[in-house]
């Protein structure tokens, strides 16, 4: 099948459907290795998970091993890790400090900045040798939008203020929650999933599965919320918020935070004790931003999607997320708690015990989303059947829980395979309806 | 009789510890959760920190008494998807020590393989557990639970969606 008819998007019938080959095929998925991954920017991670000079972590990004680094003068650096000499992992601990990294294989010596200072036997190389080619290497690009670290291995990649487009608006109502700045939390989930990513794209940004698939989790909280006098389960909830397509694929739906935010919109839920320091966050918001930037800040739900495969679920806790492809059926996934430095340990701990009260391998919520996808998975095999259908609300202005947001990622992941570049994601005005 | 004393300890807890195995693998969870204290706790951290605290750390499961209970309610309704179909598990319980720390208290722990087999995908999880028993008329009740898994990340089964 050519790459162009992958996907049919029909304003005039209000159809949209993509060709589940697009799930389940290698050249696809190969396809989209050199189009979107080696081509787009990449989540790396948050600078506070290297706080002091001489921290340093190791993550994959794309399949490729990096190290990210707080260098020596506090700057943040990105190498890849592999050593010039031989090849080898030059760093095989997960994180750690360190004031140099030492190749096992040959020790060559590294300094925080990537430098070579020193190897045995430094009589045995040229004098002529370019010393400056034997350091560690930085990936092509690295960047950072408030505190959130992306690579690029296109060296030729829009700067990562342009790539971001809209959806820096919505990294700055998250990162203003604190003036003493966001922190992830430690502890990592880090788990495979047999699906396609994009199904967990999809999943992630999706309000329309939720009470079909949630069914457990919304009783627990209703028999929760039933115990406090005066609080009555949410209604008409469904048909709150909006989607936003933000240009480049990156896209956010946003909704009434209706079960209260630790920032900074108190609920009962919370607990009496929470109250007076949910109040003095509020208070300070408002002296900072005004009230209505404000109640962006504290009372908005925001489902953040950057694409091609970050997602930030900021409710009333954080969730950092990136989907990355191992196989055309198979994902790994990993999720970060994200919160204000600032927080009190009570807050802190709310907001830890909600987000795993839903989500990570052990929630209410995430093992039934990942029997969802994996189910779709298993379904899309089926060669007879040719397309998926993500139509809902392309005949009206979408709701939050139609499908606008996976058709937005879906038209961007399709201008990138087509080599267009940046593409327009909106739905089309549908015919008779232009004003 | 020291060590006769502390043998007979270790079988009583062993026994307790199958039994809860036993439960636990044929889907007994309302009798499961029974085993627990009003102010029990069950944790499993997560597979990169099995140090974690769940006060400040993310952990996968941080359940008091009342959502160990939803979580019973849960995977005992039709709409706990990943577990229904439910899976089959067995539980193989092992290295099982025992430490009197009070008047009525043991500090237990085991080593543990748990298999399940669901959907094509078969596998152990495999890990340790700390438990603090109370001792309560002449029975043993569970005040504290933690399950931790030497795996690097949760590479089969896609989550932890049966207990542990």
């Amino acid at each position: 099948m050519e790459t162009r008819d992958l996907i049919i998007d029909d304003s005039e019938k209000g159809m949209f459907r993509f060709h589940r080959s697009c799930m389940t095929s290698k050249d696809v998925l190969k396809l989209e290795w050199k189009r979107i991954f080696d081509k787009c920017w990449l989540y790396l991670g948050h600078e506070s998970e290297v706080e002091n000079p001489g921290d340093y972590l190791r993550r994959n990004v794309a399949g490729r091993p990096l190290i990210f680094v707080r260098g020596e003068n506090g700057d943040m650096r990105v190498f890849f890790n592999t050593c010039p000499h031989r090849g080898a992992l030059v760093c095989r601990e997960d994180e750690g400090n360190a004031k140099v990294f030492q190749c096992f294989y040959h020790a060559w010596t590294f300094n925080m900045d990537g430098e070579l200072l020193r190897r045995p036997d430094e009589a045995g190389f040229s004098e002529l040798a370019d010393r400056s080619e034997l350091g560690l290497t930085p990936p092509p690009r690295v960047d950072s939008y408030r505190g959130f670290y992306f690579v690029s291995f296109n060296r030729d990649v829009e700067d990562l203020n342009t790539y971001l487009a809209g959806a820096k608006e919505y990294i700055d109502l998250i990162t203003d929650q604190s003036d003493a700045g966001l922190k992830v939390s430690r502890g990592t989930n880090k788990y495979s999933v047999l699906s396609n990513w994009k199904l967990l794209i999809e999943n992630a940004m999706d309000g329309y599965h939720l009470l079909p698939v949630h069914k457990t989790y919304f009783e627990y909280v209703y028999d929760l919320v039933k115990q406090i006098p005066g609080q009555s389960p949410f209604s008409d909830w469904r048909q709150l918020g909006t989607v936003r397509p933000l240009g480049n694929g990156h896209v956010v739906v946003e909704s009434p935070g209706l079960a209260g935010r630790t920032v900074a919109s108190w609920n009962p839920m919370m607990g009496e004790d929470t109250r007076e320091e949910i109040e003095t966050i509020r208070e300070r918001l408002v002296e900072q931003h005004g009230e209505e930037r404000t109640h962006r800040i504290a009372d908005t739900n925001h489902s953040l999607l950057i694409f091609p495969n970050l997602l930030i679920n900021d409710f009333i806790f954080t969730i950092v997320r990136v989907f990355e492809p191992t196989a055309p059926g198979s994902t790994a996934a990993t999720a970060w708690s994200l919160a204000p430095r600032d927080h009190s340990p009570n807050l802190l701990s709310q907001r830890l015990d909600n987000f795993i009260s839903f989500l990570g391998p052990g929630g209410f919520g995430t093992p039934d989303d990942v029997e969802a996808v994996e189910s779709c998975q298993a379904g899309l095999q089926v060669g007879e059947v040719e397309w998926c259908d993500i139509s809902r609300g392309m005949h009206r202005e979408a709701l939050s829980f139609d499908e606008l947001q996976m058709r937005a990622f879906w038209r961007q992941w399709h201008g990138h395979l087509m080599g267009l570049g940046r593409v327009n994601t909106m739905d089309p005005i549908p015919v008779g309806k232009e004003s | 009789m020291q060590k006769s004393e502390t043998h007979s300890l270790r079988e009583e807890v062993e026994d307790f510890l199958y039994e809860e195995a036993e439960m636990l693998d044929e889907w007994r969870l309302d009798e499961w959760a029974a085993l627990f204290t009003e102010d029990a706790r069950y944790v499993v951290p997560t597979t990169d920190l099995p140090e974690g605290d769940p006060d400040q750390d993310l952990v996968f499961i941080n359940d008091d008494i009342v959502r160990l209970r939803a979580r019973v309610k849960r995977l005992n309704s039709r709409h706990a998807h990943r577990e229904f179909p439910r899976s089959r598990t067995r539980r193989f319980i092992s290295n099982v020590r025992v430490r009197q720390v009070g008047d009525a208290e043991l500090e237990v722990t085991a080593n543990a393989q748990v298999y399940r087999f669901r959907s094509g995908e078969a596998g152990p999880f495999v890990g340790h557990y700390r438990y603090v028993l109370k001792q309560v008329d002449g029975g043993l009740k569970i005040r504290y639970r933690r399950a931790v898994l030497d795996e690097e990340a949760i590479t089969r089964h896609g989550s932890l969606s049966i207990i542990f």
